[in-house]
């Protein structure tokens, strides 16, 4: 089983955020990195698979030489290699992106590496556009299955579980090739070990350089959302705040009087 | 016209449908166009529609479509778009929506936008749309022939206009076996007798304060005293405490409850937009300076370990 991810290196937010003067990024001087946590997910499953399936796993980015880190922290937890489709920070849209990734997948094809299965988060964390695995399976010619959580394979074809949005599952067979969009949840991800790090770090990152193509949407700026009024009503401190919460749960009509 | 990719359970249409409906009728009204739906099935909802200003509706019957195939849906669509050149589609920003709406983009080769909350015509459109869940918005141009977005959950309340009665025309999209090789094979049927988490009145949230999977217990207790849902942090599915179908966030459930009792939740920014959706927010935290109160309307600051024991013993006693 050939097995590939795609990751994106985000800023690790966690609270209000900043941005830079110019508003067109977010002030990142105080934030660490890190990738979406359904592509982390992603990453788990790519290398599950080939323990149980054997063949190998690629992890690619597209970003800026940094996102090396995120390739490195894939590779520390087990994936065999790493490509960085190398930029110089400046944003590429989901058309732009999806072709440079589609390009990247037919060169390694032509190489004699083509993939059985194309992992990708089900949307990025920061700009959560929904659409670059769909992107790329349609240039491909291949089938996709998004938002998945469970994927299993037998008889040269795929069993995809996703969450359906009135509860309960929707199953999805499909042949291989395919590209999966995985969400969160599908599997509990591991941290890697020290000597995962260590060999890492002596890994190659192998480097192409992509092509932009324009792709019709252009950021203008960003902007944060209007701040909350922020008026909370404290109901008191300790247990003995249990008798006011009693009587809001009441007032609120969530238990009866 | 502006076109509507309306989605519908059972010939009611969803909530996030009728928003964007809402959201494309303004648009159809500053462009001076008329407002259209293309519906899947065998109803095509006229009088619902015509409701919210629907001119004509699109409907696609076709015993193929009857279970859901994105890229066959998404044919049906631009076959729509290619016979009457719609200046712009729309659809809700629901899981299928975006998914639907990704497909159209990638085989009519346009921009999609997703998840935008406000537009302003013109050559090219200028957008706002979500980014991270909703923590941040983004300001873009979006061009193309025809104007693909998505409209973020919840951005407006639906609202109906002077009633319209739709014409109804029909459309037999041009479909290959191609477009079926990703289509629902099977289904589960949800666990009974569990509230789930999207549509519970009262969720009783736990987050790293909580400890443990054990001290989940009141939290447990508390949310079954109220008829509600536990929901949790990612730090919790994270530890392995509970599972990952319980974490409210930006990659979880977005929840919408009347009330949301957040323990031991410190408020990251991933989490605020699952949880945003709550009419009302009380948190319980030991941190008086923790950012959740900045988003709560009640809150008690106090250990969650004895704070909730404390409120199951007295609600019992009610």
């Amino acid at each position: 089983m050939e097995v590939l991810v795609c990751i994106k290196r985000v800023p690790a937010v966690g609270g209000r955020m900043t941005l830079t003067q110019d508003e067109q990024q977010i002030d990142t001087r105080f934030l660490g990195f890190t990738v979406s946590p359904h592509e982390e997910c992603a990453v788990e499953e790519a290398v599950r698979m080939v323990q149980e399936h054997g063949g190998s796993s690629t992890v690619l980015t597209l970003g800026t030489k940094d996102a090396e880190e995120q390739l490195r922290s894939a590779l520390a937890i087990g994936v065999d290699r790493a490509i960085l489709l190398e930029t110089d920070g400046a944003e590429w849209d989901p058309v732009a992106t999806a072709a440079a990734i589609t390009d990247a997948i037919r060169s390694e094809r032509e190489a004699g590496r083509g993939h059985d299965v194309l992992l990708f988060g089900n949307e990025a964390a920061d700009t959560g556009d929904y659409q670059v695995g769909i992107r790329v399976a349609h240039a491909l010619d291949l089938p996709c299955v998004v938002g998945i959580k469970g994927l299993q394979f037998a008889d040269g074809k795929a069993t995809a579980r996703r969450e359906a949005a009135s509860g309960g599952w929707e199953i999805f067979e499909v042949g291989l090739p395919a590209v999966f969009t995985v969400k969160e949840g599908m599997n509990l991800p591991r941290y890697p070990s020290v000597p995962g790090r260590m060999r890492a770090k002596k890994k190659e990152v192998e480097r192409l350089e992509p092509v932009h193509r324009s792709g019709g949407l252009e950021r203008v700026r960003l902007k944060l959302p209007p701040e909350q009024a922020g008026d909370v009503e404290i109901l008191g401190t300790g247990p003995e705040a249990a008798s006011a919460v009693v009587a809001l749960l009441q007032r609120l009509g969530v238990v009866e009087r | 016209m502006i076109l509507v990719f309306v989605d519908h359970e059972a010939g009611v249409p969803d909530v996030l449908s009728l928003e964007a409906l809402t959201f494309a009728r303004r648009l159809a009204g500053s462009t001076g166009v008329p407002l259209e739906a293309v519906v899947f099935g065998s109803d095509p909802m006229p009088e619902r529609l015509g409701a919210f200003g629907v001119a004509t509706v699109r409907a696609i019957a076709d015993d193929r479509l009857e279970d859901y195939a994105p890229a066959a849906w998404a044919k049906g669509i631009l076959d729509v778009m290619e016979a009457d050149t719609p200046l712009a589609i729309l659809a809700s920003g629901s899981d299928r929506g975006n998914e639907v709406m990704a497909h159209v983009a990638a085989q009519a080769d346009l921009a999609l936008a997703a998840n935008c909350i406000d537009v302003e015509p013109g050559d090219p459109y200028v957008i706002t749309r979500l980014r991270w869940g909703g923590s941040l918005l983004e300001e873009a141009q979006l061009s193309g022939r025809c104007k693909l977005m998505t409209v973020a959950p919840h951005a407006l309340v639906p609202e109906e206009t002077t009633p319209t009665t739709p014409q109804v025309r029909n459309v037999a999209p041009v479909l290959s076996e191609d477009h079926f090789r990703v289509r629902v094979t099977g289904r589960e049927a949800p666990e009974g007798g569990r509230i789930s988490l999207a549509d519970a009145r009262v969720v009783v949230g736990g987050g790293r304060g909580v400890g443990s999977a054990e001290g989940f217990r009141s939290l447990d207790e508390l949310a079954s005293l109220l008829g509600g849902a536990v929901g949790v942090s990612r730090a919790v599915t994270n530890q392995g405490w509970r599972p990952h179908a319980e974490q409210v966030g930006q990659t979880g459930t977005r929840i919408a409850p009347d009330l949301y009792i957040a323990c031991g939740i410190s408020g990251a920014s991933q989490h605020i937009v699952g949880c945003k959706g709550a009419k009302k927010i009380l948190a319980i935290n030991t941190d008086p300076e923790a950012s959740i109160l900045a988003h709560a309307d009640y809150a008690v600051i106090a250990d969650l370990h004895e704070v909730v024991p404390a409120l199951v013993e007295e609600i019992r006693r009610l």
